[in-house]
């Protein structure tokens, strides 16, 4: 049985990745090369693999926006719709496949999510470990 | 402090209209790895180019001189015309993209040297696209021609259609063998639709005909019959391609294109099919080859049961059937895209409706927001190698004698 241990790599400094902004790299890892998009929000870092759960696109290259939601009155009538400025979605360019960059998945069906990578960042360096 | 070796910041860090196709599609490669697509022969039978990016040459197609003139005139003279003259495209309500999400929908923008405009530029950006995805051969159809069926002057539409026809089968056909087209019908104009025949049916390249299915004309009207038999006579396969309308009596009550965009694909084939199976016109044309396309595949075993539930009551509604509709249904061909891929066993029922193995058809839809890789089929896990390959290849194969 042969185990793999997971390696860090330096992938960029902390100011290429400004609030509500990306970096997207590939690293090259023999069996493991993968290409990755870390996002911060909120000061917080955020990496994924850049495949989407649907057809396999290239979701850390798609625009990011906040989340659409639709206000109802006390009547339940729409007022109809805003931002949610407190969330940040990436979209996937192919076919708008939305994913909330706090946990990975779909608003509206949770078990389509993008595959979370580990990222650090520490003394001003990003590391994404594969 | 530096990078580590081995790690490369991508150059395009955001997709938009002027990434290039290579790029957008990069990751279909994947597939292509995983499910040994390369050994697949794969036809792609839905796909667009956008014609109006060549609209003013197109234009000068035009037969009648007063009809081109008004055309340049309007090109000249109108700001917003410039390359929408004469059409019935309405610019300000494509919603396609969802406000940006899907950046290819609205616009590939991208850089073809050597080839700036026109079909040499139409011809790379197909080039590009079928390397992507690992097709061998792509059905191009234009794209807000689909809509010609709505235009208010019938006879403008068939100009417009007859001057595309002309110009696609000169200028883009000649320049990729791997390029095939179905060309649009003036269905208004059924002695228009025969002349269509007439001129390019022997065209290389051309390999059926195609109805624009957003129109309110009933297909089994006497006046097409002649169309049909001669495209039997020819073994030319009549293609219904589906389009948007969120302008008639349903869809008009839509506030959201998703809504009007899932209904109205589907209806208008419905409505087609429903007119063409109760009429009994695969029983007048049985060799006439039909393809019913970019309207899904979750529409087909409704209506299978829909009309035979219907048709085991009505027999006299719909004499000149000898089987229940569904077995008609079940005679045509269908293409792919999009695929309703959401329930897996949905999924399977449809595809052992429509007798899927031999009569589905892959189809891409590039570039479009709703298209489908290779590799939607390929990823089927209830499809064995011989159903996968007939569906992305061998059923085109033989359908258009490729």
């Amino acid at each position: 049985m042969t185990t793999t241990t997971a390696r860090s790599f330096d992938v960029g400094a902390s100011d290429e990745v400004p609030e509500r902004g990306r970096l997207v790299v590939t690293i090259d890892a023999g069996a493991r090369t993968v290409t990755v998009g870390v996002f911060r929000f909120r000061g917080r870092l955020y990496a994924y693999e850049n495949v989407c759960a649907h057809q396999g696109g290239p979701a850390c290259q798609g625009r990011i926006v906040s989340r659409v939601r639709e206000r109802l009155d006390a009547q339940q009538r729409s007022l109809g719709t805003v931002f949610d400025e407190d969330t940040m979605h990436i979209v996937c360019p192919w076919h708008g496949f939305e994913y909330d960059v706090t946990t990975g998945r779909h608003p509206g069906r949770p078990d389509y999510a993008l595959r979370a990578v580990t990222v650090d960042e520490e003394d001003g360096r990003v590391r994404v470990s594969v | 402090m530096t990078i580590d070796d081995g790690v490369r910041r991508l150059p395009t860090q955001e997709i938009t209209t002027h990434t290039d196709s290579r790029e957008i599609l990069a990751n279909a490669a994947r597939d292509t790895a995983r499910y040994g697509l390369e050994e697949y022969f794969i036809v792609d039978v839905d796909s667009h180019h956008v014609e109006l990016d060549s609209w003013p040459e197109i234009l000068q197609y035009l037969d009648s001189p007063v009809l081109r003139d008004t055309a340049n005139q309007m090109m000249k003279n109108w700001p917003n015309a410039a390359r929408l003259a004469l059409h019935n495209h309405s610019p300000g309500l494509t919603m396609q993209d969802v406000s940006g999400r899907i950046p290819h929908q609205a616009a590939l923008g991208e850089e073809t040297p050597g080839a700036p405009g026109g079909a040499g530029r139409d011809v790379t950006l197909v080039r590009r696209a079928m390397d992507a995805m690992s097709i061998d051969l792509q059905v191009v159809f234009p794209q807000p021609m689909l809509e010609t069926g709505l235009h208010p002057q019938p006879q403008v539409a068939t100009a417009l259609l007859q001057a595309y026809n002309r110009w696609f089968t000169a200028e883009v056909l000649p320049r990729e063998p791997r390029i095939k087209t179905m060309l649009g019908l003036p269905f208004e104009d059924p002695d228009a639709c025969l002349a269509t025949v007439e001129e390019f049916a022997d065209h290389p390249g051309v390999i059926g005909f195609l109805v624009t299915s957003q129109r309110h004309a009933g297909v089994h009207r006497n006046a097409y019959m002649p169309l049909y038999r001669m495209l039997e006579e020819r073994g030319l396969p009549i293609g219904f391609h589906a389009g948007p309308n969120q302008a008639d009596s349903m869809t008009s009550t839509m506030n959201r294109f998703l809504s009007a965009h899932a209904m109205s694909f589907v209806t208008c084939n419905m409505t087609h099919m429903t007119n063409w199976v109760i009429n009994g016109i695969p029983e007048r044309f049985p060799g006439l080859k039909t393809i019913w396309i970019e309207s899904g595949l979750a529409w087909v075993p409704f209506m299978m049961q829909r009309l035979d539930h219907e048709y085991y009551m009505r027999q006299s509604d719909a004499p000149l059937l000898t089987k229940p509709p569904s077995q008609y249904m079940r005679e045509m061909f269908y293409t792919s895209q999009p695929m309703e891929w959401t329930d897996d066993a949905l999924l399977e029922s449809t595809l052992r409706a429509i007798d899927a193995p031999s009569t589905l058809m892959y189809s891409s839809d590039w570039p479009h927001w709703d298209f489908d890789v290779p590799g939607k089929i390929a990823s089927i896990p209830f499809l064995d190698d011989h159903a996968k390959r007939n569906i992305l290849g061998e059923t085109a194969r033989k359908v258009f004698g490729l």
